[in-house]
């Protein structure tokens, strides 16, 4: 205390100032196990989805005459089903579509969600009576029965186009929470702080607003990806959204469920890597969470003695 | 205040008293002992173990907590007692009055039903009776209206008079003994004066001992007989009230002492203790304060040193006869830092004009419905208020809560056309601004919060939260690399300390944070919102003093707002007082403490408790009745009129003026920086 201010008045020869919060939430996330563990599930994922193709000569579509409803073997990895078609090339093709579909629903549904949540509990107001609106107004809507019927109309546009429209009907929820869980942060002191240095309005929802409910952000979000996927399957059992002779581990899925108990192979290698993919993916939501929340223990780095002043 | 020498058994004997959470203790080792009509305070820092032995005696501790040693009333023993003989004794023999009254009554039940529970569990009343007594207790304690206020939820009083009634039901069943955990810690200095008076006479009424916990060495001294210092759970000090102030030998009792903000001295810097109150769990051997203890030497660290002494005068410390007999002054036993002079020497009529406020008045509707909201009224926040700020000096805003201080702030900061009135900072009229205009303003005012854990994004790094207003300002990536270091080095941090988050810092040293990011951007004019009222004194001491040196270095202009006079008179060059949203009395810091004119001026400075015994026992207090009226009313003539005790003197003639005329804000006399918003000031 002392000598504090004649400290403080020498000339500083600093080293780099360092990173700030997205370095240090890089280290924290690195340190993790659970995140490391389900990356590296992903990633192979990715991979076997990607790579699969490759590496058998069978196309997912094209039948084996010669093989209808065998079992796995040296020639069909994963076995054929009915029509003779190559399971592992299937269910591969089928690992592609879901995880692009799931990730991309989740994505897209979140950021709409924490942006609509942010921006209506922040602003208030006519900004927040609109949102809210547009929220309750989608969500009475039978979204089943509007993607059913939109869906036929989009076959030209693809999956794409699929993606946006889970997406679309996936939001409001979420939004919702985020909205309410905005407007007590805008009362914050921290957030009033921020406004009285003259941060603009969007930055401050980006640094402040979304950080601080980014636990329930990412929680919500891993548990949207099965989400996605499983209203993939859903649609896809019923003839809408993924269609043949396209596709996904839905409508994989929906085919093999009855046929289980005999021949298994139609089941369950889709049904496993669709168990692995959700499961990896909450590992991941898990170690992001802590990583973003300074609290938890695990993630911290080492409890450093508070120096006294 | 009568120390009853024939009964010299003692009323209550704590020994060795010790409690732990699970692992943790709380309480290592109390020694208490409590005389019949006697008042202990027993004094020290935030988590010392002030409630938990309070609440120990009591019996009221949660399941998780073990209590060792002995608590005697009477000669009985009170530990390991089941709860039913508890029970019995606790609200008959010993009774509480807690912190927040407001837990203490139940919220759905009306307060005179809850008193006459009180009384009917302990005496064999009938209910009317009961009532009655009921009615009586709240008279007592100065409720007005008693019979209504029966009728009242405890929600509906205000906070002074909940603090009352918890009194009234404390002495329902004249206990022998009242514990009372920081009366009055969530009270303004007006309504705690009120209630301390309230205490005394019940004291004086029921002729029960009183112990008064309080972490304010004013309350403690000016009630007090006896006074047990606590630190780390343990007692380190007691004495009678005039020698512990006057001949403390413990070094944290001196610190202690010097770390207060005193109104009837000027403003030299402050004895801040170094560090932080000892953290329970990991105590090392020896002394628990030797890590701050500038008087520490080897042997303080072998063995924890017992509390010993004459002549009632015990301190647990290796070097209290020392003490005792060298009795030096806190600032020669602690490093005091130096104040370096003043970066502006002119006279302040040359110096430039920072900030100028007049006339500023905020209305906020009464909204009432959930869908189709009505305006039904107005909250007059803030209504009429003047301010005036030159460049490098202090200007302590001083009102009681809801006064409209923050609001206040809040209008500033917007730096928009105000409701009406003007505001003029840096020389610029707030009202005439244009978006860019406002955003360059900004980066010259900036705020620091009262809550430092609050007012800093927890998820944010603290390297982030201080280059934060630098980025808003769109400076340059090299400035801001540059500026951080330097800015928490500044406030006394070292610039490793970026890379942590806020959690991972003590309360002083959030508010340094806050403090270095509001420097930032170099502002002229800093706007501090009760920026140490939820510090620790001896934490506090420090903020303070690093207040000031940045003030002398920087030449900042400050706009200190707090409820705590004593702080204002340390810090500020002059001062402004609000009451009900208008200001009622400013100028020079001498002027207004020495003479104030405005009666609530004076009543306010009355009310300040003095840690210095003979002192307070000494003076003439001027109390205030009631609370402050509602402000969505706009009353005619004089807002204070209902509490004034210059008003109630006057006759019916002159009484017109107060009802009918506001008064206005007036120089006592033309070129005196001295004005008071009152028809019949003092002097
Ligand atoms: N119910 C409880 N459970 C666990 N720890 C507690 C509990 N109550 C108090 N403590 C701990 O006991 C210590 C002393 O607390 P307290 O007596 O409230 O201090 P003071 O009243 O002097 O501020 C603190 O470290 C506090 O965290
Ligand atoms: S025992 Fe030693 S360390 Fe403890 S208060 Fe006394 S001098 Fe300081
Ligand atoms: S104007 Fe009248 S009522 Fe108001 S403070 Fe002065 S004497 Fe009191
Ligand atoms: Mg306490």
């Amino acid at each position: 205390m002392t000598t504090l201010i004649t400290e403080a008045t020498l000339p500083a020869a600093e080293a780099p100032a360092p990173g700030g919060r997205l370095r240090l939430v890089l280290s924290r996330l690195t340190a993790a196990k659970g995140v490391l563990v389900g990356g590296t599930i992903v990633l192979l994922l990715f991979l076997l989805a990607f790579g699969g193709p490759f590496i058998t000569h069978w196309d997912y579509a094209t039948p084996d005459y010669s093989a209808l409803r065998q079992p796995p073997s040296g020639t069909h990895w994963f076995g054929t089903n009915g029509l003779g078609q190559d399971v592992f090339a299937q269910t591969v093709r089928g690992l592609q579509k879901s995880l692009i579909i799931g990730l991309l629903v989740a994505l897209f549904s979140t950021v709409v969600a924490s942006l609509v949540g942010a921006c209506a509990g922040y602003f208030g107001g006519w900004i927040d009576r609109g949102l809210t609106f547009l929220v309750d107004l989608l969500l009475v809507f039978p979204s089943f029965l509007i993607i059913t019927i939109i869906s036929p109309k989009l076959k030209g546009a693809g999956w794409i186009a699929f993606v946006v429209l889970l997406a679309a009907f996936n939001w409001m929820i979420t939004a919702r929470v985020i909205r309410s869980m905005t407007r007590s942060l805008r009362e914050r002191e921290f957030v009033r702080a921020a406004q009285f240095m003259g941060v603009h309005p969007l930055r401050i929802i980006v640094r402040h607003i979304l950080p601080n409910v980014a636990s329930f952000l990412i929680t919500d979000a891993t548990v949207a990806v099965g989400g996605a996927v499983m209203s993939e399957t859903a649609l896809s059992y019923f003839g809408f959204g993924v269609r043949a002779p396209d596709v996904s581990l839905g409508t994989l899925l929906a085919a093999g469920t009855d046929q289980a108990p005999v021949f298994p192979w139609l089941f369950y290698f889709a049904a496993g890597l669709l168990v692995l993919f959700v499961l990896a993916i909450n590992l991941i939501g898990d170690g992001l969470r802590d990583a973003l929340d300074p609290t938890t223990e695990a993630a911290r780095p080492a409890r450093t003695s508070r120096s006294s002043k | 205040m009568i120390t009853d020498l024939i009964e010299s058994r003692d009323l209550l004997e704590v020994k060795e008293l010790a409690v732990d959470f699970g692992a943790a203790p709380a309480v290592r080792g109390v020694d208490l002992r409590l005389k019949r009509g006697e008042t202990l305070g027993i004094v020290g820092e935030s988590g010392s173990g002030k409630s938990v032995t309070a609440l120990a005696v009591l019996g009221l501790l949660p399941g998780s907590a073990s209590v060792r040693g002995s608590v005697r009333l009477e000669g009985r023993e009170l530990v390991g007692l089941p709860n039913r003989e508890l029970a019995k004794i606790r609200g008959n023999k010993i009774a509480m009055v807690f912190q927040d009254p407001l837990s203490a009554f139940t919220p759905v039940y009306r307060i005179g039903d809850q008193i006459v529970e009180a009384l009917r569990i302990h005496q064999s009343l009938d209910r009317a009776a009961a009532r009655k007594r009921a009615a009586e207790l709240l008279d007592l304690v100065g409720i007005p209206e008693p019979e209504r206020a029966l009728d009242n939820f405890p929600h509906e009083f205000s906070g002074g008079m909940r603090q009352r009634a918890m009194i009234a039901m404390a002495i329902a069943n004249d206990p022998d003994i009242l514990l009372a955990d920081e009366p009055t810690t969530a009270l303004d200095v007006t309504i705690q004066a009120q209630v301390l008076d309230v205490l005394r006479k019940a004291q004086r009424e029921t002729g029960a001992a009183l112990v008064l916990v309080s972490h304010d060495l004013g309350v403690i001294a000016g009630m007090a007989d006896r006074v047990a210092v606590m630190y780390a759970g343990r007692v380190v000090e007691t004495a009678g009230v005039d020698e512990l102030f006057a001949r403390p030998r413990h070094p944290y009792t001196l610190g202690l002492i010097g770390a207060v903000p005193r109104l009837d001295t000027g403003g030299g810097p402050l004895v801040p203790i170094p560090g932080n109150p000892a953290a329970l769990g990991d105590l090392p051997p020896g002394c628990p304060f030797a890590a701050r203890c500038p008087l520490v030497q080897d042997r303080c660290r072998t063995a924890e040193p017992p509390l010993a002494g004459t002549d009632g005068h015990l301190a647990a410390c290796v070097r209290a006869d020392e003490l005792a007999e060298r009795r030096p002054a806190p600032s020669e036993v602690y490093p005091v830092p130096t104040v370096p002079p003043p970066a502006v020497s002119v006279p302040r009529e040359e110096r430039e004009q920072v900030l100028r406020v007049t006339g500023l008045t905020k209305t906020f509707p009464v909204l009432k419905g959930t869908v189709f909201k009505r305006r039904v009224g107005d909250v007059y926040a803030v209504d009429g208020v003047e301010l005036d700020i030159r460049h490098g000096e202090t200007l302590g805003l001083v009102g009681e809560s809801g006064s409209g201080k923050s609001t206040t702030l809040f209008e500033l900061l917007r730096l928009g056309r105000p409701e009406s009135g003007r505001i003029e900072l840096l020389g610029q009229d707030t009202a005439g601004l244009d978006r860019a205009g406002a955003h360059k303003l900004r980066a010259d005012i900036q705020i620091v919060f009262q809550d430092p854990m609050a007012s800093l994004d927890p998820r944010l790094p603290i390297g982030d939260v201080i280059a934060e207003p630098l980025l808003a300002q769109h400076a340059p990536r090299e400035l801001i690399a540059r500026r951080v270091p330097e800015l928490l080095r500044q406030v006394g941090l070292e610039p490793a300390h970026a890379e942590r988050y806020p959690h991972q810092f003590s309360g002083g040293q959030r508010q340094r944070i806050s403090i270095a990011r509001a420097l930032a951007v170099q502002p002229r004019l800093l706007v501090l919102d009760e920026p140490v009222s939820a510090l620790d004194v001896s934490v506090q001491a420090g903020v303070l003093n690093l207040l000031q040196q940045l003030k002398a270095e920087l030449g900042l202009a400050y706009l200190f707002v707090s409820h705590d006079l004593s702080v204002i008179r340390h810090l500020s060059d002059r001062v402004s007082v609000m009451y009900l949203g208008r200001t009622v009395e400013s100028g020079s810091v001498e002027a207004v403490f020495e003479q104030p004119r405005h009666p609530y001026t004076r009543a306010l400075l009355s009310a300040v408790p003095l840690p210095d015994p003979p002192a307070e026992r000494a003076r003439t207090r001027v109390l205030l009745a009631g609370d402050p009226p509602s402000p969505t009313e706009r009353q005619t003539g004089c807002r204070f009129r209902t509490r004034c005790q210059v008003y109630a003197a006057l006759d019916a003639d002159r009484r017109g003026r107060c009802e009918q005329q506001a008064p206005p804000l007036a120089q006592a006399a033309p070129g005196r920086d001295h004005a008071a918003a009152c028809h019949y000031p003092e002097a």
